[in-house]
């Protein structure tokens, strides 16, 4: 890990890592639906030839079926209803100089980025956070607290900025919606499905069909159904932290995507260092939008400290270890251990304003 | 059988021939757009300039010759970043790198003098213009930085293999990276960032 010094190769390594999670999503979600009808087809392959058999495989059908729908709707309606859950106002046209300050570095990252200038909005929340929605490169939002305003100086405002557009450019919105959406999608059906079979409806059923496979009795079949079984049982926990993986992955990347863009990654690192101080929640942002915004805005303990429990549950990084990695880009040498190491080192300074330029 | 294997490594050398020509015409049209995005900024700043010296020109009588060389300059820069309709040459980069450099430098001088002179600064006019100057020179330099970026992934994608066999086909050559041509500009450099720092 100590290798990633440089910053394209640290995009490159969290591109990489995030694909693999999100395939490793997609065989998930797809073991669950059409690994079924597998089983289904096995269990019925031997039957004799008047009985039914599985051929079509309509489980995985349905269950992606319902997935898409869910990530259509959500992703058209999402990110109106973000911004309006935050009460968040758009800036058309600048009237204090912050606010001129602000439009202007979202200007200047639009330059630097080279995609178009997305609208500006102001959630007047004095904890300083900031977050990114929309649907592509041409139509998308960036919204930041008033807190934020007030505490960055203006290559923090700027790093911060660049960040969002890194989701913007990664096109981060729609995969992470797509992903919130599949999750949500398999914890409707596994807690519906529990609640029949709890009822008793669903498992005399059940029982019935599997003792008809009992008959051909293939242990392998029976098996694979346990696990599919158990899959399932898991499966709104499994997808979640799936999810969670694909969402820390992107975070590291647009932090990266900031140093590319600004060519100061000392300058995110401080605001990083900033936001994190002030780590109350920022409560006109809900949880549901957590994903979007550059610091977990219910300011959750998990995400400020490390090792193995903020690896598999933050939403996002371990603050420590994204400042380190930023600072490894910056080619400041002291953070150049791993993470675990260099955490010590790096929550000291507050004062960790350092310009890498 | 041969034939049918024959066919397929045809076929599929046809799909990647086509698919590395497409990206390298996509990619030049992106260097090329990143160049006209600093055309775009580069025109901003010129007609930022006139306001700016309009601005400051009664309170500053006796810096003529600073206000005199900035707008030298940047008559100097129109000239130089006359409109391109390809890709831009060696000594276009170069010819418009040394022109920018110029008025670069004489408006950071013209910086300098204004913090000499506080009440100046303290109308609220000039604190604004300086602020959409530094925007405007912040933008040209990630406008630049951008153009760079482009160009460095369009000149790797044509000279690594197997790519650079279909570079040939494509008409593809290696775009021109803006560099700071020489020493007195690097220092500009520097002194652009202690204007922002001090924001």
């Amino acid at each position: 890990m100590s290798d990633e010094v440089n910053l394209f190769a640290q995009q490159e390594a969290n591109r990489r890592r995030s694909r693999w999670l999100v395939i490793g999503f997609i065989l998930f979600f797809a073991w669950l639906g059409f690994g079924g009808d597998f089983i289904w087809y096995l269990s019925t392959a031997k039957a004799p030839p008047e009985s039914y058999h599985h051929i079509f495989p309509f489980v995985g059908i349905i269950l992606t079926a319902f997935g898409a729908i869910m990530a259509k709707y959500s992703y058209s309606t999402g990110p109106k209803n973000i911004l309006k859950s935050t009460g968040a106002r758009e800036i058309i046209d600048a009237q204090t100089p912050q606010e001129t300050q602000l439009v202007n570095v979202v200007e200047e990252m639009s330059v630097a980025s080279g995609i178009t200038k997305p609208h500006i909005w102001i959630v007047d929340d004095p904890d300083p956070n900031a977050f990114a929605t929309g649907h592509d490169e041409s139509d998308s939002n960036i919204a930041v607290t008033q807190g934020l305003l007030a505490i960055c100086s203006r290559d923090e405002l700027q790093a911060v900025v660049a960040h969002e557009m890194g989701h913007i450019k990664n096109l981060d919105v729609r995969l992470m919606t797509l992903l919130a959406a599949l999750v949500g999608a398999v914890t409707l059906i596994a807690d519906g499905a529990g609640r029949v079979m709890f009822n008793g409806g669903f498992g005399r059923g059940r029982s019935r069909s599997s003792s008809d496979s009992k008959e051909g009795s293939n242990p392998l079949v029976i098996l694979l159904f346990v696990v599919w079984i158990v899959s399932w049982i898991l499966a709104p926990f499994i997808t979640r932290l799936l999810a969670m993986g694909v969402n820390r992955k992107r975070e590291y990347l647009a932090d990266a995507m900031s140093a590319q863009f600004t060519r100061n990654p000392g300058a995110l690192a401080s605001a990083l260092t900033k936001i994190e101080s002030a780590s109350a929640p920022t409560t006109s942002i809900k949880g549901g939008a957590a994903h979007l915004c550059i610091a977990d805005p219910l300011g959750r303990a998990v995400n400020g400290t490390e090792g193995r429990m903020a690896e598999l549950f933050g939403t996002h990084p371990p603050m420590p270890t994204r400042i380190a990695r930023l600072k490894m880009m910056g080619y400041e040498q002291s953070a150049h251990e791993i993470p675990g190491a260099a955490a010590a080192a790096v929550s000291v300074p507050s004062s960790a304003s350092v310009r890498a330029t | 059988m041969i034939g049918i294997v024959l066919l397929v490594v045809i076929v599929a050398f046809g799909f990647w021939f086509v698919g590395v020509y497409n990206s390298l015409i996509s990619l030049r049209n992106q260097v090329f757009n990143a160049w006209k995005q600093i055309d775009v900024q580069l025109k901003r700043r010129h007609d930022l300039i006139p306001n700016l010296v309009e601005t400051v020109k009664g309170a500053m009588n006796f810096e003529k010759e600073t206000l005199e060389s900035v707008i030298a300059a940047r008559n100097q820069a129109i000239a130089a970043t006359r409109g391109t309709t390809d890709l831009p040459s060696a000594q276009q980069v170069q010819a418009t790198a040394a022109a920018e450099g110029q008025l670069s430098s004489s408006l950071s001088k013209l910086f300098a003098v204004v913090e000499a002179y506080p009440d100046l600064k303290a109308t609220g006019n000039v604190a604004q213009l300086q602020e959409e100057l530094t925007s405007t020179e912040n933008k040209i330099a990630f406008a630049r930085q951008l153009y760079n970026d482009q160009a460095t992934v369009y000149n790797t994608r044509q000279q690594q293999f197997p790519g650079s066999l279909v570079a040939g086909f494509a008409k593809s050559t290696p775009a021109e990276l803006w560099e700071i041509s020489d020493a007195s500009e690097r220092e500009v450099v520097k002194v652009d960032l202690s204007l922002n720092a001090k924001k």
